[in-house]
């Protein structure tokens, strides 16, 4: 009993450290001072000022768009790998999607800076930031997929090939429908990853484009402000709803990741 | 309708019934966009790190100054380089420790809740981690800055932890909750106390996900320089940082791509370790992850 008592206090100091740091970012952004020091009074004044800096509407447009059409490529291209890596033996394929899923960031972001730049003579900006996007979405988007497809009885696409299902409308007719879930979760997935990278798109956006997690950066670079705050609940409203979402289409998504 | 196809009939029978053409169809799209915009982009690095740095910045052209060992030299002559990518492992190492010990009782307390509670207790630990990752260091930068603690290696190992830890948790939770409660009890009957049951049982069986918690907690953190920019010091830059600095501030690619190479020959190294370590248990104990 006793341990059982240790247990939770010490669990719940985790949940605590894991909150608390959140909870006082939430709190500050309602706060009527331009110091982050002390509780002064409640305002929606920082909410209000956010809406009318323009800079940073621009780069909240951009990141939505690029987190639009990255998600949607990403969602496409990583349901055909999920579904190769569960139906087909390959090698070359599970490489190249869990690769970029695994090693840190910077490596992605730095090498594609190269490539885009030193191969390809590319001017850095729409463009580079969405392949990058994908590049690292797919990964995540066959995982689920494929782990979807893991825990699906293999016996319902016998069932219809043997009642002369041609293998197309098998997969239109079964396969799809029954991986729709995983593919929906996958999508809200790429999208939140599109929305909060920085690190990959810190390289590769060079200078005449600026997303939402960039804008923020070059905020905290300069000064604490009550508006970083506040800009930080939108953002945290915002994964949540999706976080929400993706866990309604596909209770399994947390448990299939790790 | 099928009698008087058009098509011959080794066609049809390749693309309806063959898997070959299918195969080909779903695998090839994915696997070419990676081929392009990952495989080749990392070989280009392995081959950036042997050219000459141009003099704007890039790479000089190859017809001019062909290859060269220069970045290698260069790395190799200055201990500081060597320094540093000792500290990034110790950092890393820091980190890895510190997660271990937070994640651990949660990890053991959802594992032990009723199966009902258990989703909501994995969300509650995955809900932080979805906010924007600048999000958390700004946090912390404002609690650590008035408690003067703002600028030095504790601010970076702690955004560090913070950062990481639900990686720690999640594979660590998946083996735990694999465990027979049945061993625990036998224990107990033969008079094992609380403390000798996990020390005993419960730890060396959860070792599988200790280690592949590790890897997922030490890879990231070894290339991390959004942390140590914001949180730490000047003298706590690690080898992200130098990697970025090549790439966006001294424009020396070569020494950048070769600072890189060393990134991913550690990576790899930590990789491989992590699943022999992983392997070897799991056999030894016959408790799978």
């Amino acid at each position: 009993m006793k341990r059982g008592f240790l247990l939770w206090c010490a669990a719940l100091a985790t949940y605590a450290f894991l909150y608390l740091p959140l909870a006082v970012v939430v709190l500050f952004s309602f706060n009527d001072s331009e110091l982050n020091a002390a509780w002064v009074g409640f305002t929606t004044h920082w909410y209000s000022r956010l809406l009318a800096d323009e800079v940073l509407l621009q780069a909240a447009g951009n990141s939505l768009l690029i987190a639009l059409v990255s998600s949607s490529i990403a969602t496409v291209l990583g349901t055909m790998a999920g579904i190769a890596m569960h139906r087909w033996r390959l090698r070359l394929l599970p490489f190249l999607v869990l690769t970029p899923v695994a090693m840190p960031e910077i490596l992605l972001g730095v090498s594609l800076l190269l490539f885009f730049r030193q191969v390809l003579d590319l001017t850095l900006g729409l463009f580079s930031i969405l392949v990058a996007h994908i590049t690292f979405s797919i990964g995540f988007v066959a995982i689920i997929v494929r782990a979807r497809l893991a825990g699906m009885d293999e016996s319902i696409f016998e069932a219809a090939r043997d009642l002369g299902a041609s293998p197309w409308r098998t997969f239109t007719r079964i396969t799809l429908p029954l991986i729709l879930p995983g593919i929906v979760a996958g999508y809200l997935m790429a999208f939140t990853l599109s929305i909060d990278d920085f690190v990959i798109t810190f390289f590769v956006a060079g200078v005449g484009m600026s997303t939402l997690p960039l804008q923020i950066y070059s905020m905290i670079k300069v000064a604490v402000t009550p508006e970083i705050n506040a800009i930080s609940t939108l953002l945290m409203g915002l994964t949540l709803t999706l976080i929400g979402l993706a866990s309604r289409f596909a209770p399994e998504l947390w448990r299939s990741k790790s | 309708m099928r009698a008087f196809s058009f098509w011959p009939k080794g066609f049809l029978q390749c693309f309806l019934k063959g898997d070959r053409l299918t195969r080909w169809l779903v695998t090839l799209p994915p696997s070419l966009f990676l081929v392009i915009f990952f495989l080749l982009p990392s070989l280009i690095m392995v081959a950036a790190s042997f050219r000459e740095p141009g003099e704007f910045g890039g790479l000089a052209p190859l017809a001019e100054r062909g290859l060269t060992l220069e970045a290698y030299r260069f790395l190799a002559e200055d201990i500081i380089y060597l320094w540093i990518l000792a500290k990034s492992f110790l950092v890393a190492g820091l980190t890895t420790l510190f997660c271990l010990l937070l994640a651990f009782p949660v990890a053991l307390l959802i594992a032990r809740s009723p199966k009902r509670q258990r989703d909501f207790l994995v969300l509650l630990v995955i809900l932080p981690f979805a906010s924007n990752f600048l999000i958390r260091i700004y946090a912390w930068i404002m609690i650590l800055g008035p408690m003067n603690l703002l600028y030095s290696p504790v601010a970076v190992i702690l955004g560090m932890v913070y950062v990481h830890l639900p990686f720690m948790v999640l594979p660590l939770y998946t083996n735990l909750e694999k465990h027979d409660p049945a061993l625990l009890e036998a224990a107990q009957d033969l008079g094992a106390g609380a403390w000798t049951r996990f020390w005993r049982i419960t730890f060396p069986l959860s070792l599988p996900g200790v280690f592949s918690g590790a890897a997922l907690v030490f890879i990231p953190v070894l290339g991390m320089f959004a942390v140590p920019e914001l949180l730490g010091g000047t003298g706590d830059i690690l080898i992200g940082n130098l990697i970025k600095e090549q790439f966006l501030d001294n424009r020396d690619w070569p020494l950048g791509a070769s600072l890189s190479l060393g990134l991913t020959a550690a990576v790899l190294g930590v990789a491989a370790l992590s699943a022999v370590l992983t392997r070897r248990r799991t056999g030894k104990l016959g408790a799978g992850t």
